[in-house]
C-alpha cells in the first residue's frame, strides 16, 4: 500500500495552505474535504475585516496554488476514523479510514478541521429562528454578498438595526467561557458595510468590552464611531419580544447611563461566536487531547503549537482555538514547516 | 418480701417513669406552642370519625410499616418485626401474667420479667400456649434485629446506598435497644433451665445452658436485662427513637386536619420529632447522588434542628424538588419545614412593591387572562406557541405580563421573605382581580403552583397545559397529524409532585407524536437542577444533577425532550446538551 | 458653628483608600462568584424590577463593591427574587444569593 507523507483532514484555508507548503517542498500530500469544494468557512464570507479584502481573492490565491501543485484531493470524502497504524509492530504510521471505508496511510496526519458556528437557537432569548427579523451575522454576510439587507418589518421608517455582541461566546451559560476573538471586529465591518448600503438607517451594536487587539481594528473602530454614525452601547441584550408591526423590542442595560435601553428594531444581527466543528470535537475526544471546550489542544502552546502529543500528528488553524485568516495562514505555514522537518528526520 | 419484687426490676422502672415524664413534659408543651388554628383544629376533629381512621392508620403505619414495606420490603420487615414483636410481647406478657395471677391490676413490672416471678409448678391455663406465643414473639424480635445488624454493617444488602452516621447518644442508645433481645432470651434460658417453664427456644437454650452454675448467672442476667432496658427508655427522647412515640401523635394530628403553618409551632416539633433517620431520604436527593454533597438531606437538616446548630447554608441548599417528602415513610414536609427556618425578618415590607401599578385592559374584558411568568420572558419560543395557539383557538384573552414581567412571589417565600412575597401577592392579587376574565392561565409551573396553593383567587387557575388539554377535548384547537416523532417528557417537580398534573402533558403529546417512557417519570421525576428554591449549589453542581435527569430521560433516545415549565426548559438548554428540548405548547404549535 | 463665609463640600469621588469594603468582604466570602462580575448589565436588563423601577442588580454589585453603602438597604428590598438574573449572568454569578446574602448582611450592619 502507498504511504504518503502527510494526509491533511480538512480542506480550508489552513488545509490548502499547508497543503501548498508541504507540495511546494516536494511532499507528497492526500488533503480530504467533507465538503464538494474547497475553501471551509471562507467560502461564507463576502468581505474580511479590517481593510475589505474580498474573500474569494485569498481563495482564489489558494486555489492557484492547489492547482498548480500535484497533490490528491478528497472532497465530499468526511473521515470516519483515525488512529495509529497498528500492524508491523512499528506505530510511527498513521491510519485514516475514510466515509468510504477505504484505508489511507501515512507517515504524517495534519488536522485542520476548523471550526462552526456557535447554533443560534441554544440562546432562546434572543428568539432566533423564533422572530424573523432576528439573523446571525452568517446570514447577513450573506446579505451582503448579494448586495441587498432583508427586513422583515413592515415598518415604513427608516430601518433600526442593532447588533449583539457575544452570542455563544464568554457565556458560561451556553458553556463557552472563551471569546470568539473575531465577532468584535466582524460587527465593526459588518457595521459599516450596512451603514454603506442603507445610509439612513439606524445602527447600534451592543457590547460587553470591545476587543480590538488586531492590526488596524482600532482604526476601523474609529472609522465606525466618525464616518458611519455607528452607536457602540455598552450593555448586554437579555430579551428579545415582539411588536405588533413585526418589529422586535430588545431590553439591554446601558452600563455607562446606569438606565435600563428598551429599542425598537427593524433587524437583529446576532454576533455568533466560534466553537469546535464537529470533527475538531470528534478528533480531540477520540484521540485524548481536548481542551475543555472540545478544541484540540496542542504540545505546548509556546514553542510546540502545532505539535499535539501523539508523534507524527500535527494541529493548524481554528481546531486549536479561535483564530482570523491571516493567523490561520501563518499557523499552517509554520505546521508545514514542523511537518517537513519531522519528514526529514525521519529519513 | 414481697415474692413478686427484686431490687432488679428497679432500673427498668426508673427508666419508663423518666420516659414518661419526659413525654408528659414534651406534649404539654408542644400543645402549647400550637397556633390557634391547629388547636381549633384538634378540637374540632377528636371527637369524629377522624380519630378511628388515625387508630387504623398508627396500627397500618406504626405497627405494620406498610409504607417501607412498599419502598423496601427487607427494611419493612425490620421494621415490622421490632414495632409489632415488641408491642406483641408487653401486650401477651401482661395477658399471660393476668392469667397466671387472676388480677388484672399487679406489679407493673411483672409482664416484663415473667419467666423470673413465674411461681414453680404452679398451673394455669395456656400456660404452654404461652410459653410457645412468647418464644416465638420473641425470636421475631430477634430475626429483626439480625437484619437491624446487617443494615448497620452492610447496607447495601438491603437496598440502602448511604445510611445516616450516629451521633454517640443514639449509638448508646441502639447499644442498648440490641442488647435488650438477646439478654431477654438469655435470662428467660437461664431461668427456664432449672424452672423448666419455657418455650420451644427458651427451654431448649435453656437445657443446653444447664452446664453452667445457672444460679449464680441468674441474677446478672435479669439485672443486666433491666439495665439494657433502662438505658434505652432514659435515652429514648433524646435520640432518633423518639420517634416510636411521635410518630403516632402525628399520624392523629394529620387526620385531625392539623396543618404546618408559617411559623415555628409545636406542630413543627412533633414533625421534628418524628424522624426516625432511617435515611431513606438521602438515596433520593440528586444534591446527594449528583453533585456529591451529603450533609444537606433532609434527615442531616432535622438533625442540625434538633440539635440547634442548623446553618444557614444547609437550610438553603435543597431544591424543594419534594423528592425525599414523596419518599419518607412517615410522610414528614420537610420543605415546609425547611421554608419555616429559612424565616429572614427584619425587612421592610410595607409599600415595598408599590411600583406595581394594577390596571384593568382598556378594551372590553377579556375571558382568558394569560400570565406567562418572568422565566417565560427567556423562552420566548412558549409565549410565542402560546399566542399562536390562543389566536388559532379563538380565545378572546388578555396578556396579563406581556409588558413588564411580575414575580408571582413564590421564589420570596421559598427564600424565607414571607412579609415581603405576602405584600407581592397582595398587588398580584389586586392585578388579577382587575383585570376580570373567567380563567388564569400560567406557563409557570412555579406561578400556577402559588396562584393555586397561596393566592386567594376569586377565579380558576389552569396549567397551560391542563389548558391546552381542555382546548383540544372541546374540539376549538385541532392537530391535522401526528408526526414521526419520539418523544419523552419531563415532569417538572411544581406541577408534579406539587400538584399531580401527570396525565395532560402526556395527553398532548399522545396527540403530536409517540409519547415514549423516561427513566424516572411522574412522582420518582428528577429536577432539572434549575430550582430556585436553591441559592447554594454552584454551576457545575446544578449541571451535574442536570445531566443526571437528562441521562434517565434520554434512555430510549427520543427525537425531543418535551416539559412544560420555561426554567426546566432552560436548565436543559445549558452548554452540554445534544437533545432538542421543547415546550408542550411549542409541539402543539408545530402543527 | 462658625461662619467663615464658605462652606466645604463634601468630595463626590469615591475613596477607594478610606472606603469601608467590610460588607463587601463578607459578601465575597459567602458568594464568591459575586467576584466574576464583568458588569454587562445583562441582569439589569431583563430584571422584573428594574422594568417598575429604578432598582438595578448591576449597581447594587457596584455600590458594594466601592464600599458606598448608604443607598443600598433600600435598592436591596425592591428585588422580587424571580431569577431572571441568574439565568442571564454570562458569568454565572449567583446574582439571587447575592441580593439574599448583601440583605442580610446590611440588616445586620445597621444593627450593629
Amino acid at each position: 500500500m502507498n504511504i504518503v507523507d502527510c494526509i491533511i483532514i480538512g480542506g480550508g484555508p489552513a488545509g490548502m495552505e499547508a497543503a501548498n507548503r508541504l507540495t511546494d517542498q516536494g511532499f507528497q500530500v492526500l488533503l480530504f474535504e467533507k465538503e464538494p469544494e474547497l475553501g471551509g468557512k471562507l467560502r461564507q464570507w463576502d468581505k474580511l475585516f479590517p481593510d475589505f479584502t474580498l474573500a474569494q481573492d485569498i481563495l482564489k490565491m489558494l486555489n492557484d496554488n492547489i492547482a498548480s501543485n500535484k497533490l490528491e484531493i478528497k472532497t465530499g470524502n468526511t473521515i470516519r476514523e483515525l488512529r495509529q497504524s497498528t500492524d508491523e509492530g512499528n506505530s510511527k504510521e498513521w491510519e485514516v479510514i475514510d466515509g468510504n471505508g477505504e484505508s489511507h496511510r501515512a507517515r504524517t496526519v495534519l488536522i485542520t478541521t476548523g471550526f462552526d458556528f456557535f447554533d443560534a437557537t441554544r440562546k432562546e432569548e434572543y428568539g432566533y429562528g423564533i422572530y424573523p427579523n432576528v439573523i446571525t451575522s452568517v446570514e447577513l454576510e450573506e446579505q451582503l454578498k448579494n448586495g441587498k439587507i432583508e427586513i422583515a418589518s413592515n415598518s415604513k421608517n427608516d430601518p433600526n438595526i442593532a447588533f449583539i455582541q457575544c452570542v455563544g461566546s464568554r457565556d458560561e451559560k451556553v458553556g463557552n467561557h472563551y471569546c470568539s476573538r473575531n465577532c468584535c471586529i466582524c460587527a465593526v465591518k459588518q457595521a459599516i458595510e450596512v451603514k454603506e448600503l442603507l445610509p439612513q438607517s439606524e445602527v447600534t451594536c451592543y457590547y460587553m468590552d470591545l476587543r480590538m487587539f488586531g492590526q488596524s481594528y482600532e482604526e476601523l473602530y474609529r472609522k465606525a464611531q466618525q464616518e458611519f454614525r455607528v452607536n457602540f452601547i455598552r450593555g448586554r441584550v437579555s430579551e428579545i419580544s415582539p411588536t405588533l408591526e413585526n418589529r422586535v423590542i430588545l431590553k439591554a442595560e446601558d452600563t455607562l447611563l446606569s438606565r435600563p435601553i428598551r429599542a425598537t428594531v427593524d433587524l437583529v444581527v446576532l454576533m455568533v461566536g466560534m466553537e469546535p466543528s464537529e470533527t475538531t470535537a470528534q478528533l480531540s475526544k477520540s484521540l485524548n487531547m481536548s481542551d475543555p471546550y472540545g478544541y484540540i489542544a496542542s504540545k505546548n502552546s509556546y514553542t510546540a503549537d502545532n505539535e499535539t502529543q501523539h508523534k507524527g500528528l500535527f494541529v493548524a488553524g481554528t481546531a486549536k482555538r479561535q483564530l482570523a485568516i491571516p493567523d490561520v495562514i501563518r499557523d499552517a505555514d509554520a505546521a508545514a514547516f514542523t511537518i517537513a522537518k519531522h519528514l526529514k528526520n525521519g529519513k | 418480701m414481697n415474692q413478686n419484687f427484686h431490687p432488679f426490676v428497679i432500673p427498668f422502672m426508673l427508666g419508663v417513669i423518666f420516659l414518661v415524664i419526659v413525654m408528659i413534659v414534651r406534649l404539654v408543651r408542644w400543645f402549647r406552642m400550637m397556633d390557634k388554628r391547629q388547636r381549633v383544629a384538634v378540637s374540632r376533629n377528636i371527637i369524629s370519625f377522624k380519630t378511628l381512621k388515625a387508630i387504623w392508620e398508627t396500627i397500618r403505619e406504626s405497627l405494620f410499616h406498610r409504607n417501607i414495606f412498599k419502598t423496601n420490603f427487607v427494611l419493612g420487615y425490620m421494621h415490622f418485626c421490632f414495632a409489632f414483636g415488641w408491642l406483641m410481647l408487653i401486650v401477651m406478657g401482661k395477658v399471660e401474667e393476668i392469667f397466671a395471677s387472676g388480677k388484672i391490676f399487679t406489679e407493673p413490672w411483672l409482664g416484663i420479667f415473667f419467666k423470673y416471678f413465674e411461681p414453680i409448678g404452679e398451673h394455669y391455663p395456656l400456660q404452654g400456649f404461652f410459653a410457645f406465643v412468647m418464644d416465638l414473639l420473641l425470636l421475631f424480635v430477634l430475626s429483626g434485629l439480625i437484619l437491624a445488624f446487617i443494615k448497620r454493617s452492610r447496607s447495601t444488602i438491603l437496598g440502602l446506598r448511604k445510611t445516616t452516621n450516629h451521633s454517640p447518644i443514639d449509638r448508646t442508645a441502639l447499644t442498648a435497644l440490641w442488647l435488650i433481645f438477646p439478654l431477654r432470651l438469655f435470662s428467660e434460658s437461664i431461668t427456664a433451665s432449672y424452672k423448666g417453664n419455657g418455650g420451644f427456644l427458651t427451654q431448649t437454650i435453656g437445657n443446653w445452658l444447664s452446664v453452667l452454675p445457672v444460679e449464680t448467672i441468674e441474677l446478672p442476667a435479669w439485672w443486666a436485662y433491666s439495665i439494657a432496658l433502662c438505658v434505652f427508655f432514659a435515652l429514648m427522647p433524646f435520640t432518633r427513637y423518639m420517634h416510636i412515640f411521635t410518630e403516632v401523635l402525628l399520624i392523629f394530628l394529620r387526620k385531625w386536619k392539623v396543618v404546618e403553618s408559617a411559623e415555628k409551632t409545636g406542630y413543627t416539633f412533633i414533625e421534628l420529632y418524628s424522624c426516625s433517620r432511617c435515611g431513606i431520604c438521602i438515596d433520593t436527593c440528586q444534591i446527594n447522588s449528583a453533585a456529591n454533597i451529603n450533609n444537606t438531606q433532609a434527615v442531616y437538616f432535622i438533625r442540625d434542628v434538633r440539635e440547634e446548630q442548623l446553618q444557614d447554608e444547609i437550610a438553603d441548599n435543597c431544591l424543594m424538588c419534594n423528592r425525599c417528602t414523596n419518599a419518607c415513610p412517615v410522610g414528614i414536609e420537610q420543605t415546609q419545614i425547611r421554608r419555616i427556618y429559612r424565616r429572614k425578618k427584619g425587612f421592610d415590607s410595607e409599600k415595598l412593591y408599590d411600583y406595581i401599578k394594577p390596571e384593568a385592559p382598556k378594551d372590553a374584558q377579556a375571558k382568558v387572562l394569560y400570565f406567562a411568568g418572568c422565566m417565560s420572558h427567556l423562552t420566548p419560543g412558549i409565549i410565542t406557541a402560546m399566542k399562536q395557539i390562543l389566536d388559532n383557538a379563538k380565545i378572546d384573552y388578555h396578556f396579563l405580563d406581556e409588558d413588564k414581567s411580575i414575580c408571582c412571589g413564590r421564589p420570596l417565600k421559598q427564600q424565607g421573605f414571607l412579609e415581603q412575597a405576602n405584600a407581592l401577592m397582595r398587588k398580584n392579587s389586586e392585578l388579577i382581580n382587575n383585570a376580570g376574565g373567567t380563567v388564569l392561565v400560567t406557563s409557570c409551573p412555579i406561578c400556577y403552583n402559588s396562584f393555586a396553593k397561596d393566592y386567594n383567587l376569586s377565579i380558576p387557575v389552569m396549567h397551560h397545559s391542563q389548558y391546552i388539554e381542555q382546548l383540544l377535548n372541546e374540539g376549538k384547537l385541532k392537530v391535522s397529524k401526528k408526526k414521526e416523532l419520539r418523544i419523552a417528557y419531563h415532569d417538572p417537580c411544581e406541577i408534579s409532585r406539587g400538584h399531580n398534573i401527570y396525565e395532560s402533558p402526556r395527553n398532548i403529546i399522545t396527540k403530536v407524536g409517540e409519547l415514549i417512557p423516561a427513566g424516572n417519570e411522574k412522582d420518582d421525576s428528577l429536577c432539572c437542577g434549575g430550582s430556585l428554591a436553591n441559592t447554594i449549589i454552584n454551576p457545575e453542581q446544578l449541571t451535574a444533577i442536570r445531566n443526571q435527569t437528562l441521562d434517565t430521560l434520554c434512555i430510549n433516545h427520543p427525537d425531543i425532550l418535551a416539559t412544560s415549565c420555561p426554567l426546566c426548559k432552560k436548565s436543559f438548554q445549558r452548554g452540554g446538551n445534544t437533545i432538542k428540548v421543547m415546550d408542550i405548547a411549542e409541539l402543539i404549535a408545530l402543527d | 458653628m462658625i461662619n467663615f463665609g464658605y462652606t466645604l463640600n463634601k468630595s463626590g469621588a469615591i475613596n477607594l483608600v478610606e472606603a469601608d469594603l467590610s460588607l463587601y468582604n463578607d459578601l465575597m466570602k459567602k458568594v464568591p462568584s459575586f467576584a466574576r462580575c464583568i458588569g454587562c448589565g445583562g441582569c439589569a436588563a431583563t430584571c422584573a424590577a428594574r422594568q417598575h423601577t429604578d432598582f438595578s442588580v448591576l449597581k447594587c454589585n457596584m455600590l458594594i463593591r466601592r464600599g458606598e453603602y448608604d443607598t443600598l438597604s433600600k435598592e436591596l428590598n425592591k428585588c422580587m427574587l424571580c431569577g431572571k438574573c441568574s439565568l442571564v449572568c454570562p458569568r454565572n454569578v449567583n446574582t439571587r444569593a447575592m441580593i439574599i446574602q448583601a440583605r442580610l448582611l446590611v440588616n445586620s450592619f445597621s444593627k450593629r
